[in-house]
Parts: C-alpha cells; structure tokens; sequence
C-alpha cells in the first residue's frame, strides 16, 4: 500500500483519541487530522486552549499568548478530520492498543450549540452576573452562572455552571428564567441531558496538563493572608487584556510602586515534598518583571531567586535584556513576608551582598511551581497509567522514550508527563503524534487487507 | 463589464495591543468612507471565531468581493483570514492585511501621529485590494519518501519514525559511522546508564529497517525541487545519486566549543586542562590519570564558550551543568579520595529528575562554588584557578591536579553552507533558525524542510529525541496526505513585452525561470517560484510581474500613501465596535 | 585556634546537601542583629577541606535555636544542629561563658540551671496537696525547673494544677524527685551531659510506671518528645491537656475574663512542634476573651531569644532585644494582654514589657494563668 492510495476519501480511516485540549492536546490532534486521520479531542472544561490561554505574553519573544493560539484553536475547531467535543470528559477506557473502546460523557450545557451565537446576552441578564468567581481568572474575577470562560473560547458557546446556578442548585430561578428571556435566538435549554458516546479508535493520547502549586502550604509567605501577595498565574490574569483589569497591572485600583518576585515557591522545596524544578519558573518572572517594567514606569522591581535557569533558546539573551532593562535580579531565597504597620516587607538575604535585607513591597508575585493535576490518579488509574515520585505520568524511559507511556497505544503529551514551557510542549505533542500515526498508519493497513492486495 | 469593488474593512483592537495605541474606532470611521469600502468595523480580535464570522456574513449578506483586515503582521494571521474569506465563499487571495500591530501600535507611542499612519496603512491596502485578482492554488501529487541529513541520535529518530510509518528514507550521514556525539558519550544523565546501550539498539534498528536507506560517508551536494517533490544530489565519494523526496529532515548536529578561544584557560597548554568531551573518553577508557597519577584535585568550570558576549555566544549551552555534575559524581565514584570542586554561575538543573540528581551529587561531597574563574595558572606540578567565591565575597584560588571545562555547543563551522543549500535562515545564535519560536519549533521557512535537534539549538537527549520525532510527524503530514498546496502567488512574463534576455534567470534562487524552447520568450515553473519578485525587479523590460504583487497593485499603495490627506482627528465615531 | 575537622562534620550534618539559597540565614531572628549567617557558615565549612577554625566566632552563641532555619530550608539541611554541633566543639575545649559553665555544673550537681538546692525543688507545691506520681496514676505533670524555682514562674504552675483538680485529671508530680530535662544543656553544646541525663530521667519514668506526661515548658515537652530515645511516652503541652478538656466540656468557668488578648506562640511549641492550634482554642473558651492576632503569628513568630541557652548568654549585641520587638508588635495591636505558654517566653516578654515602661498598658500572662482567673 502506497501513500497514493491513501487519496481514495473512500476509505475507512482509524481514530485517534486526544484527552486534553490544551496546546499540546490541540497540536497533536492538528498533526494527525492534517495527516488524514480522525481525531476524538475531549476537553472536560467549555473550551479548548488551556493554560496557554490564561498567559498574556510568552517568553521570551513577548508574542501575545492569546494571538499564537487561536488560530491554532480555530483550525482545531474547523477541521474537517477533527470533532471537537469540549465540556466532556473520558469516563471509561478498555481494549487495546489498535482497538480501544472509549466512553465519553458530554457534560450538558444547559445550551444549544446549533443555536448560540455567543452574543453574551444571556449572561448580562444573568442574576448572578458579577457573583460567580471565575475560575478562569485564578479566581480574581466574577462572571455570571452562564458564561464562555474567555471571549476567543473555541467553541465560542455559552454554558450553564452547574455549581452557581440558582435553578441548577435549587430548583428556582425568580419568576423565570431571566438567561432564557435575553437570548435571541432559544438557545437555553435546561431540559439537556448529559450524553455518554461510546467511540473506538486505535490510539490515545494523554494530554491533560497540569496545576500549580497551593502557595498557602507555604504560610510564612503571606498568600492568603495579605491581599497584595499573589501568584504568577493570577499576575498574568491582571496583565492580560481580557483579565480582570484589562491588564493595567493594579491592585484595588492603585499601581504597585515595588513589585518583588519570589522564584520557587513550591519547586526545589524537599521540605514540603516538592524537591523537582518546574523549569518554566525562571523565565515566567522574567516576562512578567519585563511586563510590570513596562506598565509600571518607575515601578521598582525586584527578583529573588537561588538559581537562574535561562537553559532555552533566546532564554540568556532575554535574561540580559531583562537585567538591562532595570529589574533588580538578587540571589537569595525569601525566608518570610511580614507587615510592619502599612507595609509588606519581604525578608531576604542578599547572598551575593552577604547581608539581610528586608526589601518593602506593595505587590508581591510568587513563583508558584507546576504540579501535576488534582485527578492525576483517577485518570491514571482509568487508562492504567503509572505516575512518577511526583505525580506526574511516567514515561516509558526518561532519556529514549518520553512519550510512550507503559501502556501500549497510550502516549503522554504536554505538561502531564513533566513541566514544559510552550516549545517543548509543542515538541513533545508533535511526538506523541508521530508514535500515535505509525500505530494508526498499522492500523489502517489492517483495516483495509483489500487494499494491500491491489 | 466593468468591476466594481465591494471592500470590507476590518479593524482589529488585538485585545489593548492594538487598541491601547492607535484609535481603532476612528480608523474604522476613516476606512469607511475610503472608494470602494461598502461596510468598516472593528472588534476585539478578529482573529477569534465570532471575528471570523464578521467576515463571513458580511460577504454573504453585504456581496462582499474584496476584504481587507487591519491587525496584526500577515506572518501570523493571512492563512487564517484566508481561510476565513474562502470560508465565505470569497477566493482567499482577494484579502489583504494591513499591519498596523507591528508595523504601527507596537513601534509608537499613542497619539494622533499614529492613528493617522494606521489610517494610511489602511488607505493603502484598501487601494490595493481592489486591484487585486482571484487566484487558484494548486495540488500536486507528493512522492512517499523522506530525506533526512544527518546520522545522529537525532536523524536516526527521525528516519525511524519516518520509515515505521511506511514510507521510504534515505539517511545521509557524512562520517563512516551512524551515532553522532552520543556515541562518544560514556554515561548519560542523569540515569547515569551506559550510552552505549542506549544508541546501539537505535543504530542496529536503523542500519536493519527495510526502508531505510543508510548513505555514510556522504553528503548532500544540491537540492532541487520543492515541498512533496523534492530531488536531492547525494554525493558518494565520486558519484552523486539523485534522490527523489517528499520532505526533509535536517539533522546535523552541533559542534564542540573550542576552548582554546579562552586561552587564559589553558587549555592546550596545560595537559591537566582538558574539556568535558576529553573527560568523557578519559572516564570510557577505564582509567582517570592525569600526567600519570591520578589527580587528588578536581575542578569543573561552567560555561566555557556559553553565556559569554567577549567571545560572540550570548545563549547558555543548556546541557553543560547537566554534564558537569554528571562527570563530576563519576569522579566521586571512581577516585573516591579526590576532593571535587565545580565553579558555576548558576546551575540549570531544569529538566525530569534533574534538581534531585544535582541533589545527589552535592550530598556525594561535591562542592559547588558560585563564580566564573578568570584565569588558570601554573604553580609547581599543580595549576591554579582564580576565581572569585561570589558566597563568601572573596577571591579564591584552587588548586588542581585536572580541570575540566564544560564547553558549550556550538553551530557547526559550515552551518551557511548547509543553509545556503536549503535556503534555511539562522538565528542570532547561529543555529538554524525555526518558522516561529513558541509554535512551529521543528518548521522553517522553506515548506517540507524541517529541523531536528542540536542544529536548531542546544539540548539534551530526550528533548532531541522529542523533536526529532516532532520533525517526523511534520513530515510525514505531506507524505500521509499524498499532495500538496502549491502557493498561487507566483511570478508570470507578458509574452509581449519580454525579450528573452534572461536577466531574471539568471538572478532567480530556485530556478523557476528558463527560456521557452521556440517562442523566445521566459516562463515560470509556478511550482519553484516562490513569489520572492527579484525577477520582477530585474526585468529590464517590465515584463515580469508577481501576481498579488504586481507593478499596478504596489504603485497604487504607493501613489497613495504619498498623496495621503491627514484627516482631522477625533473623527466623529458613527461606527460601533461590532457584536459577534 | 579551635579546630574542627570540617569535612566529616559537613558529612555528619549533610552540609553537602545545601545549595546555598539563603533562606536561613533570611529568617534567622538574630541575623536581625547579629553577624550569624548560617549560609555562609555552611559555605564555609564546606569549602574549607578538612580543618575549620572556629576561633573568633561568637555569633555562634547567639543563636536562640528557634528552627525556622530548619523548618524552611527546601534541601532538608538542619543549621540549627549544625550550630549546635558547632558549640559542641567549644565545650570540649572548656571554651564557654562562665555563665554556661556555672549552668552546666548546677544542672550536674543540683538537677537544675538555676544554681537552686535539689531539696527544693518541690517546695512551690507544698501547701497544694499534690498527688506524688506513681504506678497507676494517668498523667505525670513535668514542672520543670523555672516552674519549680522561680517566683513568678511558680504561679503559672500553681493556676495550672487549680485547673487540672477543678476538671478532675488524674495527675502526679515528682516532687524533689523530678530532674532537669537536659533541653538547654543539649543546646548549649553539651552532648555528653545530655545523654546522661536522658539515660537517668528516662530510668527514672521507667520506675515511676510513666506512660503519659505533660509539661509547663515547651522546652521540656520537645525534649522527652523528640530528643529522648523513643520509650513509648505519651508527651503534650498543658495546653494540648486544656485544649482536650475544653473540647470535651470538662472546663466550667464561672467567670469571665473582659481582656482583649493577643497570643505569642512559642518557638518550641509552634515552629518545633507544629502546636499553634490549641493554646488559641484555649483562649477563646474563655468568657469574654476577645484574640487579636499579631501579624508575626504561628509560623512566622518572633522568638524572645530565650532559648538556645540564651537564658544565660547575654550575646553579642546585648543592646537590641527581640523581646523588645515583640513586645513592641503586641503593643501595636492594642491588647491588653500578651498570652504565651512558655516560661522563658514569659520571663523575657515580662522583662521587656518593664524596661519598655509599659506595664500599665500590657500584661504578660500565660494561659494557664488567664485560664485560672476565669474559672
């Protein structure tokens, strides 16, 4: 069997499974429908795009995040070999690999995709609009009951939150139904059912991410307790232009004067059980000084930090500009945060200096690291993955083979498998998708034994 | 009949990228009363699917037959809008872009001045969309076979991957032997396994796989062709074979720095003064001995031709301080009397099970100590690194019977070469450079050549391994698809005014242009053109033009950006910003 | 000179493992005033081959051993046992203040630092008619020795047993019998004294048939819980014992207590022992208290520079006092009363408040004494 015979659209093709609807997930279900096969890409939350869509610009070209990704996430979305099921989630997995048998259950909506044109009627009218704590926005910012996590959402659909809604939680809404009322277009429908859909394909692909570290194991630092300590993931939400401030970097309204950056909190750490480096860390807070170095002139910014890790391409020479720029660099790892009457001091030592310093901060950002997901396990334990010491899903073997899983027919792609920034996330997606093709090319040729005797 | 125009304008805020500089609304009023413009709004991103949408029904409902989107640079987003129109029902190639994010909000301050130069950009694309043509892209047929240059760990993967998916590759490789730089490596990090039975099962796997074609000692002497179709000359001692291929992996490594560049090091002068490379065959061959003892004093220094602007390598060489810990346990384990002692600036321990292994090897009684030594000198039978110990503020000097230095990689001495073969850009670093750093890691410019591993830049085993089978999956897109899209934008000679003389021949990179056998007269093989327009320039007739770029087209964005009336601003707002 | 081999020293305390990140030495209470630098000690020792000399440094002895250095390192290196290894050196060589000496001897001779007779030790409960511990008695109430000798300590220990008769817990006490737990001898460097001793208390609570024991001191309660051999002890804090009875409503207070009440935890209950919970459930029980936070509280507490020994070592920047600061702190919240729970705590807060001249605006109590006032 030639590739020419490959034309004949004829032909029974195999399918791939992507769990995952992140970059990586996006850019191995795109290699592999652009190569002729269908894709199953199951995103459990309302839209794909991932963690990439919550970042405002990315290291170290500053491109804006939000700009390199949709067209990816509007070729996902239109192409004809891949089918987009966001709001669904993979509950069960059996078979093997060339023939796995997948349950997937599609989350009601509450809305009609036919019908939703995305106008956002429906969540202006909402009662709960402005109550609902996005989640989206590391819980910065409110919305509605009903709603499209961010305004490039692929499927730009509205969807029910099934944990804020009145009528969801407690059977009433008013008199009526006021999301219903507002749309145009009778599109809200609370009569939805959820939907199990049972598909079969030859091959899986694990891409489901990751979840950052919960700064508050750390207490000495202040999350939590002082207002103006945040994480790096909310301090990309303020940045960005569809965050909470339109990304005037402020805080209750006032610009931060000092801003200072804490590197590993939650990574390097053996103490609470984090002794990995989550290898993006270093370049984030750099981005994000050279960010609040530009919205924030005069603004003091500072960094702290053990070791510097600009190991990528274009990483060192951004480091420098970052330097050169202004921003404070000062090796030294933060022991506490306190208050002392209307100031926050970070306390340090200036190891380099060789002296303590307590440096005075209105804004300080922690460089929170990158763990694997709350349901890591569940989802292992569905597909019979293994999980390293960390949590994260094991590969076959850490120098030759990092997309394999153990299980055969099941590759791991993305941050799942370990911490990645943008490029090597890409990387490994894209060979996940080549180990996921030979097997589908296999199977195709099994598929078709006719074909094989032309 | 006559064609009249029905431009649609489209201006796009880019979220405050775009919005936060130049005064979107009052563009998109300007836009609207431009000649020929039936309908001007802006949005948010017109990039996302509700901006899409604008596009399409507009065409639909509005009998739209030219767009022109004012937004972002046409190398993110024109394959996108193209799609779009097309999408609409519009051929894709009656679209132009105006870049006013790039090209406008990015490089200036908000102000008046910068409205009105995105209010020219747009007056300019509008003027030339309207003279635009519809043009049809084309499908050819692709060959079912791959290239891949280099035999590396890297090039092997790809051809592997390449080969298991059913296609035919020839793997070239200019040395006697398959393995690359990781076949001279001893261990590996942090595993610490013997590499040899890492790469050996590849090696075997690669020279037994009945569709992979292994060339050694052979190089690539001419690529002709273009994406699906490429003929590549391999040339073998004194003959060279055609190879006829669908796509291209380029696989061909780096090279070691030269630490002799740093001569206050030593290296070369004092045989205790070797390089991390040296000390990987010193620690294969059984035996670390130094002068013929073995050393008591061993010192590692980082960054030895990385991170260094004196010396013409700014970026870090991002595996060296895996590899310094890496020797520097071996010397624990092996001369357990030795005292081991690494001068680095930072340790880059970023990657799976790396923190935990530098871990290790301080708690093995390895001691690091922060600062980048300036010199080494000779004392008695010993010699002397300075540095400065930047923990403790004070200069030190240490003692060693063996230094190591930890020298980075480099691009490889005839990188331009190789990328004047391929028509391969290089970045800053001077490895190959990449079609988009965060998005397309493994594409280049030209369409069906691919990069894969240390050529590209710096990395360890398992990310070459990712992105050489990263380079495999793009390539067998084309070869699984079975054709390809030929870009429509090419060149094409008015018969009547050109002469034959052969100057735009003569000037072109791809060979698209020859002379036609009887009619005396230039054409274009519309399939190696790649629409660069140096012809176009060096017709000394006029008789070439770019379609999509022609004389008429150009010279009206021209004529009016030079006759462009700066229209008082704030412009009355009678255009609301869209609703998706 | 005073040399140590350093490198099986570093060995010893896996100084290996730090990767200088300055943590420590960041939130070390007296680098706040001293020249102590953990991190760089560490630097030191390992860069210094096989011969430190530890000549000349007396920060050494600043150190107050309150473990935030070793709670919050991320490479689990512990510079507080470093330190304490460090002046173990010293005391081999005879190298100590005369303050520490006349301590140590006291503590050998006399069961205690305080230089007190042995036959007085259980003087302060002779008018109480306290059970004297033995086989079958459930708890073994440890007073320690600031308890047992000092005035002022005497009457937290005194409010305490009120408490524990009025809610019925079956308790004995040593009486003379009882021996100094060895906590600060430990910390001073003083290795071998230490093990003697645990070796003869840990006999002594054999004999006794001891299974359960609770202690005024936090010092104490992290001795016999976590420096002693493991010898099947049950050991708490008082307030762990009051915070069990408060939950289990055994506690009947008659009275109220209209004080706002700000609580400073203790180094060796809250960063050595993780107890931040309970002496707060305490407080609150009590009618008409009103808790105020400092913003220095649980983990990131500021120690009193009493422990490490400090009780007897003046340091090498006498003039500035933490305990000033904390007090200080505790002013700034506006309460009435500063609550702790350790008698070091209290006597350095108390001695703080006086030379503030502050005592007509903060009292320091301990809460076993505010507890008392209300039932």
């Amino acid at each position: 069997m030639t590739a020419f015979d490959l034309l004949d659209t004829q032909r029974q093709v195999p399918a791939a499974l992507v769990i995952g609807g992140g970059i990586a997930g996006i850019q191995a279900a795109l290699d592999i429908a652009d190569a002729g096969f269908q894709v199953y890409l199951v995103e459990r939350s309302p839209s794909i795009g991932g963690r990439m869509s919550q970042l405002d610009k990315t290291f170290p070209t500053l491109d804006c995040s939000a700009c390199i990704l949709t067209p990816k996430m509007v070729d996902a979305g239109r192409h004809p070999n891949i089918q987009l099921l966001t709001y669904s989630e993979v509950t069960q997995v059996s078979g093997e690999a060339g023939r796995f048998h997948v349950q997937i259950k599609k989350k009601p909506r509450y809305v009609d995709v036919d019908k939703c044109s995305g106008c956002g009627l429906c969540a202006e009218a909402c009662r709960l609009s402005g109550r609902v704590t996005s989640d989206f926005n590391a819980g910065m910012a409110k919305r509605a009951a009903i709603y499209v996590p961010f305004p490039q959402a692929v499927p730009l659909v509205y969807t029910v939150d099934p944990e804020a809604c009145v009528f969801l939680t407690r059977g009433v809404c008013g008199k009526t139904f006021k999301c219903k009322d507002a749309c145009t277009a009778d599109a809200v429908n609370f009569d939805q059912k959820e939907e199990m859909l049972e598909v079969d394909v030859a091959t899986i692909i694990t891409a489901t991410g990751f979840d950052v570290f919960d700064p508050t194991r750390r207490p000495e630092l202040g999350y939590g307790q002082y207002p103006q300590v945040i994480t790096t993931l909310e301090f990309e939400r303020l940045a960005s232009a569809s965050g909470p401030t339109a990304g005037r970097i402020s805080l209750n309204g006032n610009l931060p004067k000092k801003v200072v950056f804490i590197q590993c909190v939650g990574s390097r750490d053996a103490n609470i059980g984090v002794p990995y480096c989550s290898r993006v860390c270093c370049m984030a807070v750099a981005k994000q000084a050279h960010l609040a170095h530009d919205r924030l002139p005069g603004a003091e910014i500072t960094v702290f930090y053990i070791d510097i890790r600009a190991f990528g391409k274009g990483f060192e020479e951004f480091y420098d500009r970052v330097r050169a720029e202004g921003v404070l660099y000062r090796r030294g790892n933060p022991s506490e945060i306190i208050r002392r009457g209307d100031r926050l001091l970070v306390r340090a030592e200036d190891i380099l200096l060789g002296e303590n310093v307590e440096v005075e901060a209105d804004l300080v950002v922690l460089a929170v690291g990158i763990g694997p997901r709350q349901d890591a396990e569940s989802v292992a334990q569905m597909l019979h993955l293994t999980q390293d010491v960390d949590g994260f899903f094991q590969e076959d073997h850490p120098k030759m083979r990092i997309v394999e899983s153990g299980v055969p027919g099941i590759y791991l792609a993305g941050c799942c498998q370990g911490p990645k920034d943008i490029p090597d996330t890409v990387s490994h997606a894209k060979a996940a998708a080549s180990a996921a093709m030979i097997l589908l090319a296999r199977t195709e040729k099994e598929m078709v034994p006719a074909h094989a005797a032309d | 009949m006559a064609f009249i125009p029905r431009v649609g304008v489209y201006v796009c805020h880019c979220g405050i990228n775009i919005a936060a500089t130049v005064d979107v609304k009052a563009v998109t009023a300007f836009a609207s009363r431009l000649p020929g413009v039936v309908v001007s709004r802006d949005y948010t991103y017109m990039c996302s699917d509700p901006g899409q949408s604008l596009i399409k029904n507009d065409i639909r409902d509005l009998n739209l037959n030219r767009v022109v989107v004012a937004s972002c640079s046409p190398r993110m987003h024109e394959p996108t809008f193209r799609a779009a129109v097309a999408d609409g029902g519009l051929n894709p190639y009656c679209f132009e872009m105006a870049n006013i994010r790039e090209q406008c909000s990015w490089v200036h301050t908000s102000g008046a001045p910068t409205t009105q130069k995105a209010m020219q950009l747009v007056a300019s694309a509008v003027a030339k969309a309207t003279l635009l043509q519809p043009l049809e892209q084309r499908q050819v047929p692709t060959t079912p076979a791959a290239l891949v240059i280099g035999g590396g760990i890297a090039g092997m993967q790809s051809a592997l991957d390449i080969a298991e998916a059913g296609f035919q590759v020839t793997l070239v490789e200019r040395s006697p032997q398959l393995g690359g730089h990781v076949g001279h490596l001893h261990r590996t990090f942090p595993t610490l396994e013997v590499t040899d039975d890492l790469i050996r099962p590849v090696i075997e796997s690669v020279t037994h796989h009945p569709r992979i074609r292994v060339m050694t000692e052979s190089e690539v002497a001419g690529v002709g062709g273009y994406v699906g179709n490429f003929l590549v000359g391999v040339r073998h001692g004194q003959e060279t074979v055609e190879v006829p291929v669908g796509a291209i992996v380029v696989a061909t490594g780096f090279e070691i720095f030269d630490a002799r560049r740093k001569p206050e090091l030593g290296y070369g002068a004092y045989p205790e003064v070797i390089t991390t490379a040296d000390f990987e065959r010193l620690a294969a061959s059984g035996e670390i001995r130094v002068n013929g003892r073995e050393p008591k004093k061993v010192v590692f220094i980082h960054c030895v031709g990385s991170r260094d602007q004196a010396i013409g390598n700014a970026y870090c060489s991002r595996i060296c301080c895996m590899v310094a810990a890496k020797q520097a346990s071996l010397v624990r384990e092996r001369l357990p009397q030795a005292d081991v002692t690494v001068f680095f600036m930072d340790v880059r321990a970023f990657g799976k099970n790396f923190e935990e292994f530098y871990d290790d090897v301080r708690k093995s009684g390895v001691v690091y100590r922060r600062g980048n030594p300036s010199e080494i000198i000779r004392r008695g039978d010993r010699v002397v690194v300075r540095a400065e110990d930047t923990l403790l503020g004070e200069p030190v000097e240490a003692e060693a019977d063996l230094v190591v230095l930890a020298v980075g990689m480099q691009p490889r001495a005839d990188t331009g070469a190789v990328a004047s073969l391929l028509k391969l850009s290089r970045s800053s670093d001077g490895f190959f450079m990449e079609a988009h750093p965060k998005l397309r890691p493994v594409d280049t410019a030209m369409a069906g050549i691919f990069l894969a591993g240390t050529c590209q830049g710096p990395k360890d085993i398992p990310e070459t391994i990712s992105q050489a089978r990263a380079a495999a999956s793009a390539a067998m897109i084309p070869l699984m698809r079975g054709q390809v899209t030929i870009e429509a934008a090419t060149s094409f000679v008015d018969e009547e005014l050109c002469s034959g003389c052969g100057q735009c021949a003569s000037i072109c990179t791809f060979a698209a242009l020859s002379l036609h056998p009887t009619r005396g007269v230039m054409t274009v093989n519309a399939v190696l053109c790649q629409g660069c327009g140096a012809c176009a320039t060096a017709c000394p007739s006029g008789a070439i033009n770019v379609k999509h770029f022609t004389f008429d087209q150009v010279m009206a964005q021209i004529e009016v950006l030079s006759d462009f009336e700066v229209p008082s601003i704030p412009v009355p707002a009678t255009v609301e910003t869209a609703q998706a | 000179m005073l040399q140590i081999e350093s490198r099986s020293f570093a060995r010893e305390h896996e100084l290996f493992a730090c990767v200088q990140c300055g943590k420590c030495t960041a939130g070390c209470p007296m680098a706040l005033k001293t020249k102590l630098n953990p991190r760089q000690l560490i630097q030191r020792l390992l860069v210094a081959g096989n011969g430190f000399d530890l000549e000349g440094r007396e920060e050494l002895w600043d150190c107050t051993t309150c473990a935030t250095c070793s709670t919050r390192c991320p490479k689990k290196v512990n510079p507080m046992e470093m330190i304490i290894g460090l002046r173990g050196a010293f005391v081999e060589k005879g190298r100590v203040h005369p303050n520490v000496k006349t301590a140590l001897e006291s503590t050998f001779r006399q069961g205690n630092p305080l230089t007190m007779p042995r036959d007085q030790r259980g003087a302060w409960a002779s008018d109480l008619s306290l059970k004297p511990m033995a086989e079958g008695t459930e708890y073994l109430y440890y007073v320690g020795c600031t308890p047992s000798y000092d005035p002022r300590v005497q009457k937290v220990a005194r409010s305490l047993v009120t408490i524990l008769q009025k809610a019925g817990v079956d308790f004995g006490i040593m009486g003379n019998q009882e021996n100094c737990c060895g906590s600060e001898v430990r910390r001073l460097g003083e290795a071998g004294l230490f093990e003697m001793m645990s070796e003869e208390n840990t006999e002594t609570f054999k004999g006794l048939g001891v299974n359960k024991m609770f202690t005024t001191s936090p010092h104490c309660f992290n001795a016999y819980r976590n420096d002693y051999p493991k010898n099947g002890m049950q050991v708490q804090h008082y307030t762990q014992i009051l915070a069990g009875l408060v939950e289990g409503r055994k506690l009947e207070f008659s009275g109220r207590l209209e004080k706002s009440i700000t609580y400073h935890d203790p180094c060796y209950l809250g960063k050595h022992n993780g107890v931040f919970d309970e002496p707060r459930a305490v407080l609150a029980a009590i009618p008409g208290a009103k808790l105020i936070e400092m913003d220095r509280s649980r983990t990131k507490s500021l120690c009193c520079e009493g422990g490490g020994g400090r009780m007897w070592l003046e340091g090498t920047n006498p003039g500035l006092r933490l305990a000033q600061l904390r007090v200080k702190e505790a002013l700034e919240t506006g309460a009435e009363v500063l609550a702790t729970a350790c008698p070091f705590c209290l006597q350095t807060l108390d001695e703080a408040v006086k030379h503030l001249n502050a005592e007509d605006k903060l009292q320091v109590m301990d809460v076993a004494e505010l507890v008392a006032q209300a039932l």
